[in-house]
């Protein structure tokens, strides 16, 4: 009894510390021109050019601005260049090489008013230094490649320089990849390039204004946790309506609902946000609070096949388990229809997507004719056998994280089984997935998205010289081990023919193709779902891999 | 008493030495590889880029390679580079270690100042309502799943009542008292989920203390029983449970992985699984060796607090093995 009574005046002590912390404490109410966005990732680094994780891209293009960019219409533009260049305006030129080869030199002019966010102007030196930067052997620099196709640069003024490309390629003007950075600052940690990456400012200094030249700044960080942004004063371009964005991280999508919901945070993207089941069970109980846009886009969720299979070396064998499954009852059960079937690799937002396509609609006896034309006649068991008594047996490999993909691998193992193709589950962590089951071609069938850019070749992973392999080190991504000549032919012309028109073509054959060959079983383009406040309008998703903050001084409070 | 505490050194050194090496090793084998995870999330990066990477990275060279590079460069106070934070190791653990101890130092106190209090409660009255009370709450506290008893709280306090943040620290300049405002659900939903099990070992160890014959000869000499209780069996009763809370000062500053996700706090227990999942070794690897250095400390304390608890017990034994009666 004492103890008990003992512990009453600590209980009421608790209690009215707890009561005098909530009250006191309480944060007023948002003000509206603060925005806190809930993401479920945090950079790794701040540097533009290193470890391209989507977090830091979805940061980053509210303090930078590519020279170029596909717009949210797919349409590659200008946004630190003035003008995009073309072999039509003149500002892109065919030249010869010094061994007789063709090049390609294009010419750029910067934003007159650009500059970073210290007031240093953005000049064609910074545009040197970023090449230097870019292709030295030692930086950890993500695009390296693309630097080195860059043989040198002319600088005509502080403002115009010209770009001499080794080889004319379809995608000679989009720049996207040169993120520039700024020379007063960063030149100085380069002195020892192999150390560059430790001693960058952006890791080192990142709320240095003039690390920054797009709307906002990096004015807070506090890792793992939130980064807070503020509008830069130097800014060219129209001003920015939210005084404070807050990019707040929680990786747990649970949570993340939740911190929506209790007023935490106010906006989730759809780039680093919900899942697209949570974001659907979200729209039926908050339809009145949020507006939910679904933009599909560039992750094709697909399932490659290994072709050094004996069963799916057999191309009817393939087709068959095309037929064998209803896609479209799939998406539209399992994603209210939201998530487009896909008949190939390219989105159908893409320019070059084909529109009339071979198909494989569901079709059970078409699927049961190819399997029987193969050899694979339907047991007493329910499975399919061939001659030597083989059983139709596939296994089929998925990311073990996602309750989604795991669900989906259920319904699709289901449908097969109807059509007498037995297959087993496995599931692994998506870094052994990714990392080694993939890598090494250890798997039979696998189901995973891959990402993609507008008109972005596909050599990594259809052309023959990509299939990974012990002698090359199990480098390139062509994972279904497709050897076809006329698809390498398509690839290597794509990248060399500069008439969009005449590449169309080619990417129309390119298609046909892969729809004939199957290297992998498409299903569908993955979407986003954006969670938008009612009061918060302007944000426009792309669908590509450029973030939707591109264009965030568009983002406003609705009146 | 120095030469003990100099042998505890030595032998901790040794075993920092050995963990170092098998925690390296351990991280080697994991399957995977950061590049192609890199690659997967850029798909202009070619297979040039991820060799040059690798070879930058130095994910091409032989583990024990890496290992003993590193452990020249700790040896001259270089723990090296987080290369998942782009920053210096200690750089990346201070920060980490202080949010850890805040939250983890929180939650120990509320779970003691819970736990101890119930389980003596509990052992004072054996078989009673408030005993069977005691025992199913310390049970619910065990069997909660921390995600489900975390989610709970940010849905009661953060979004149907309103009254607390549902997650991390606070941004800009704020307060103290917006750090523990930001703490509190944290902080609760831990000393929920520990408080179970201090109840448990107190009631146990009481129970077992007030069947001692000294208990009764203090009741029969007169003493009340809160007296008895805590001037006389307390003492005795504590040795076992000052060795669960010493075996738990490493964990406390490990954090609380799940905790720290659910609530996006940034603390020791993400660092970890982060470091370990992004082949992080440096990062990981002096994370882990502090929280071995931490462990090796705690069994220290415990030691010391046996010695302390009953005078019965010498440096060099443990309970049980007292040196002289």
């Amino acid at each position: 009894m004492a103890t008990a009574f003992a512990m009453k005046p600590f209980v009421r002590t608790a209690a009215l510390l707890l009561a005098t912390v909530i009250s006191f404490a309480a944060p007023a109410a948002q003000a509206k021109d603060e925005l806190v966005i809930g993401v479920t990732q945090f950079p790794s680094s701040f540097h533009p050019g290193m470890d391209p994780l989507l977090a830091k891209s979805y940061v980053l293009a509210m303090t930078r601005r590519p020279f170029t960019a596909h717009d949210p219409d797919w349409n590659l533009v200008c946004l630190l260049c003035t003008e995009l260049p073309t072999l039509e305006n003149g500002h892109a030129k065919l030249t010869e090489r010094p061994d007789g080869t063709r090049g390609i030199a294009v010419t750029y002019t910067i934003h007159p008013k650009a500059a970073w966010g210290d007031g240093t102007p953005v000049t064609s030196e910074d545009v040197v230094f970023t090449w230097e930067v870019g292709r030295h052997p030692e930086t950890a620099i993500g695009a390296g490649a693309f630097f080195q196709r860059i043989e040198k640069i002319d600088v005509v003024d502080a403002k115009t320089f010209t770009l001499h490309f080794d080889r004319p390629a379809y995608d000679y003007n989009a720049i996207n990849d040169l993120d520039l950075l700024p020379a007063h600052i960063e030149r100085a940690a380069f002195a020892d390039p192999a150390s560059y990456r430790r001693r960058t400012a952006y890791d080192a200094d990142t709320t240095n204004a003039g690390l920054y030249y797009g709307p906002y700044l990096i004015t807070e960080v506090q890792p793992g946790s939130h980064i807070v942004l503020e509008p830069n004063p130097t800014w060219y371009g129209e001003k920015p309506h939210f005084r404070k964005i807050t990019v707040r991280v929680i990786e747990n999508s649970a949570a993340l609902e939740a911190n929506l919901l209790s007023g935490a945070i106010d906006y989730i993207p759809g780039e680093l946000g919900l899942t697209l089941d949570q974001a659907l069970a979200l729209e039926k109980r908050h339809k009145d609070r949020f507006t939910f846009i679904y933009k599909p886009g560039l992750k094709y969720e697909h399932i490659p096949l290994n072709l050094e299979h004996p069963a799916l070396a057999d191309r009817r064998v393939r087709q068959a388990l095309l037929h064998a499954l209803d896609r479209d009852a799939l998406t539209r059960r399992l994603f209210a229809g939201r998530q487009p079937v896909a008949h190939g690799f390219v989105s159908p937002l893409d320019p070059v997507a084909a529109p009339d396509l071979p198909t494989y609609a569901y079709d059970p006896k078409k699927a049961a004719a190819l399997l029987d034309d193969a050899g694979w006649r339907m047991g007493k068991d329910g499975v399919r056998h061939n001659a030597a008594g083989e059983r139709l047996s596939l296994e089929l490999l998925t990311t073990i994280e996602d309750s989604t993909r795991r669900l989906v691998q259920q319904v699709l193992q289901s449908q097969w089984r109807k059509a007498g193709i037995e297959v087993r589950l496995r599931n692994e962590p998506a870094r052994v997935l990714i990392g080694e089951s993939m890598r090494r071609r250890q798997f039979t069938m696998a189901m995973y998205f891959s990402f993609s850019a507008p008109e972005l070749s596909p050599r990594g992973f259809l052309h023959s010289s990509q299939i990974p392999t012990a002698a090359n080190n199990f480098a390139g991504q062509n994972r279904s081990g497709l050897r076809n000549a006329e698809i390498d032919a398509l690839i290597d012309r794509i990248e060399a023919t500069l008439d969009p028109a005449a590449r169309r073509d080619l990417w129309y054959r390119l298609q046909v193709l892969y729809a004939q060959k199957l290297p992998a079983l498409p299903l569908y383009f993955r979407t986003d779902p954006y969670v938008i406040p009612k009061w918060l309008a302007g944000i426009t998703p792309t669908g590509h891999q450029g973030p939707s903050t591109l264009w965030v001084e568009r983002w406003h409070v609705l009146r | 008493m120095i030469r003990y505490l100099a042998e505890r050194i030595v032998q901790g050194l040794v075993v920092v030495a050995i963990m170092s090496f098998v925690i390296y090793g351990l991280i080697g084998l994991m399957p995977g590889d950061p590049v192609d995870l890199m690659i997967s999330a850029n798909p202009q990066l070619t297979t040039e880029d991820a060799e040059r990477l690798r070879r930058i990275h130095g994910l091409d060279r032989p583990i024990w390679e890496r290992y003993a590079a590193w452990a020249t460069s700790a040896l001259q106070g270089d723990f090296g580079y987080s290369r998942t934070f782009a920053r210096p190791v200690l750089e990346v653990l201070g920060p980490r270690l202080a949010n850890t101890a805040a939250l983890m130092l929180g939650a120990f106190a509320v779970a003691l100042m819970i736990g101890l209090p119930a389980g003596i409660y509990a052992a004072s009255r054996p078989g009673s309502i408030a005993d069977t009370l005691v025992n199913l709450a310390s049970f619910v506290s065990i069997s909660v799943p921390t995600f489900w008893l975390a989610l709970m709280m940010i849905i009661l306090f953060a979004v149907t009542l309103g009254w607390l943040p549902a997650s991390g620290l606070p941004t800009g300049p704020a307060g103290f008292w917006e750090h523990v405002r930001h703490l509190i659900l944290p902080v609760a939903t831990l000393a929920i989920v520990e408080a179970g099990a201090y109840v448990r070992y107190m009631r146990a160890a009481m129970i077992e203390a007030l069947r001692h014959d000294y208990v009764r000869t203090a009741r029969a000499k007169g003493a009340s029983r809160t007296r008895t209780i805590l001037g006389h069996a307390l003492r005795n009763a504590l040795v076992p449970v000052v060795t669960v809370m010493a075996l738990s000062f490493g964990g406390l500053f490990s954090g609380a992985l799940v905790t720290e996700t659910m609530f996006a706090y940034p603390g020791m227990g993400k660092l970890i699984f982060d470091s370990i999942m992004g082949n992080d070794y440096n990062l990981a690897l002096v994370a882990l060796l502090f929280a071995t250095i931490l462990t090796l400390v705690g069994n220290l304390i415990a030691d010391l607090a046996y010695v302390a608890l009953d005078p019965r017990i010498g440096l060099g034994t443990g309970p049980g093995t007292e040196r002289a009666r």
